[in-house]
């Protein structure tokens, strides 16, 4: 059986190593920090490690009904494409930081790009 | 229908609520606090089953396998039937040995628990009046050195207990307690790393603990303490603090004032904005917050954005907002 995504960017561990680095910029950014509440920023980055793991191709319980649900309140908020586009962007940022190779790079960002309509409920 | 037995009475959950609103709701007189899951004041237990570990953050292992919770943290799923906690596991008590105004109002209280107290200085206990009220407050004394319990007590406008404390309370008088409870202490894992402590008012107490602890256990990496108030006089263990720094080379102290100018020694500002601006990278300190949630959940952001990993930043938000479920007319 061949290794999986998930496997080649080496699984847990790679998605804890993303994700400090991913959400610090998230929280930096001042387009889109206000969708995420800092006053459990233990629980929020927990959560980060949830859409890492999901755009990593990894093992996850979630569905496009989950996703929805999950960015629905969001979308009532404003939630549009240009914010998608930052948090795929620092996304992105993160993988080249992390020295990912490109192709694989290049998956991660599809798995991504793929749940725009359910993240933006359409 | 979800229904939810307490005592001999049987009441109905609705959706969403937790099992702290839904006593309340129907006008039963249970302890609780801050609703948030940080004071441990709304302990319950559950006597029908296992409760999710979500109901239970920071509670001590033993009390965990015994389906105590804290009923702000638990919306049942199920019919469930809770009670209080079993008073001879939970409640100390403890004789006040000491009182000391520390200034107009902050005063000093020394407890002297019934039997000896295991706790880690920076942990809180939660103080019980004979009438139920309950608060929780700072440990600033340190086991191995300190005979008594020490806490600093605020008093805040129109606070119940603050005040209570401040004016009513008398040396030999007996306080129930309940506790210890927290996770903001020294831990003595890596006695090089920088720790950079930052408080507000009497976030100071549990700080004063964590710092002593760390300097008796030889802590070989800086200290350094930021200690900010509005006002001078509310700097109120100034003198300690900077003897302490005399005696300890690794020992560094900040005064912070955000309603006075800088003189001497003092700076004017926010302490936890001076504090990251002499420390600008955080990736290998361990970084303490404690006082007003405000400050508290600020900081804890910076610190992380800093570079601060998770783990290394402990924190205790000093959550006060008023919240008794009637609105209170008069003044008590
Ligand atoms: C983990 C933790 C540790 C803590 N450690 C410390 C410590 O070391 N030292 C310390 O001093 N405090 C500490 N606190 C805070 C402490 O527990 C209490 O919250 C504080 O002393 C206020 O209690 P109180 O009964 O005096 O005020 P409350 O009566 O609970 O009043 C709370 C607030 O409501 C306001 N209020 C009063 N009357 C009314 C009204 N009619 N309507 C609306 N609002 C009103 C008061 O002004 C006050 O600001 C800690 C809190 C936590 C959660
Ligand atoms: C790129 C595609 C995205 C994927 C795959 C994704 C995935 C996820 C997942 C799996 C969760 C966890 C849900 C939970 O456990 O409750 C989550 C939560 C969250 N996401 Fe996304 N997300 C995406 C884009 C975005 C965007 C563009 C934003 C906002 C700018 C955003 C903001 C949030 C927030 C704020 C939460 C936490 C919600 C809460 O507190 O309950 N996400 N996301
Ligand atoms: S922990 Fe539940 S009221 Fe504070």
């Amino acid at each position: 059986m061949s290794e999986s995504l998930f496997e080649k960017l080496g699984g847990a561990v790679a998605v804890d190593a993303a994700v400090d680095i991913f959400y610090r910029k998230v929280l930096s950014d001042d387009s889109i920090n206000h969708f995420f509440d800092d006053t459990d920023l233990q629980a929020q980055r927990d959560k980060q490690k949830s859409f890492l793991t999901m755009a990593f191709g990894g093992p996850n319980a979630y569905e496009g009904k989950d996703l929805r649900s999950a960015h629905a309140p969001l979308v009532e908020r404003g939630l549009n494409d240009n914010h998608f586009g930052a948090v795929a962007g620092h996304l992105k940022a993160t993988l080249d930081e992390l020295d990912v190779p490109s192709d694989l790079t290049d998956e991660v960002m599809g798995i991504a790009a793929s749940t725009q309509d359910d993240v933006l409920n359409r | 229908m979800i229904s939810l037995t307490y005592g001999n009475d049987t009441h109905t959950c609705e959706p969403g609520e937790s099992v702290l609103a839904v006593l309340l709701r129907s006008n039963v007189d249970v302890p609780y606090s801050c609703r948030a899951g940080a004071c441990h004041s709304c302990l319950l237990r559950r006597s029908d089953g296992a409760v999710p570990a979500s109901s239970q953050p920071g509670l001590k292992p033993t009390l965990r396998e015994q389906n105590y919770f804290l009923a702000c943290q638990l919306v049942p799923d199920e019919d469930i039937s809770v009670s209080l906690p079993d008073d001879a596991l939970v409640t100390g008590h403890a004789i006040v040995v000491g009182l000391e105004h520390l200034n107009k109002d902050i005063c000093r209280v020394l407890l002297e628990p019934a039997t000896p107290l295991y706790y880690h200085a920076g942990q809180y206990i939660n103080l019980r009046r004979q009438d139920g009220l309950a608060r929780s407050y700072s440990l600033a004394s340190v086991p191995s050195v300190d005979k008594h319990l020490e806490l600093h007590v605020r008093r805040l406008d129109n606070g119940r207990m603050s005040n209570w404390i401040n004016d009513v309370l008398q040396v030999g008088d007996q306080l129930d307690f309940h506790g210890p409870y927290g996770d903001c202490f020294y831990l003595p894992d890596a006695e090089e790393q920088d720790l950079l402590l930052i408080g507000t008012g009497t976030g100071l107490a549990p700080l004063m603990g964590i710092a002593r602890d760390a300097l008796r256990s030889q802590h070989r990496g800086d200290i350094h303490l930021f200690h900010g108030s509005r006002t001078i006089r509310d700097l109120y263990l100034d003198r300690c603090l900077r003897e302490l720094a005399e005696g300890h080379p690794n020992f560094h102290y900040r005064a912070c004032v955000t309603g006075e100018d800088a003189v001497d020694e003092v700076r004017h500002g926010r302490a936890n904005e001076i504090a990251f601006s002499e420390f600008p990278d955080l990736n290998a300190k361990r970084v303490y917050l404690c006082g007003l949630p405000a400050m508290v959940n600020t900081a804890r952001k910076i610190a992380y954005l800093n570079g601060a990993a998770m783990e290394n930043i402990m924190a205790d938000a000093f959550e006060m907002t008023d919240l008794r479920k009637e609105e209170r007319t008069e003044r008590e």
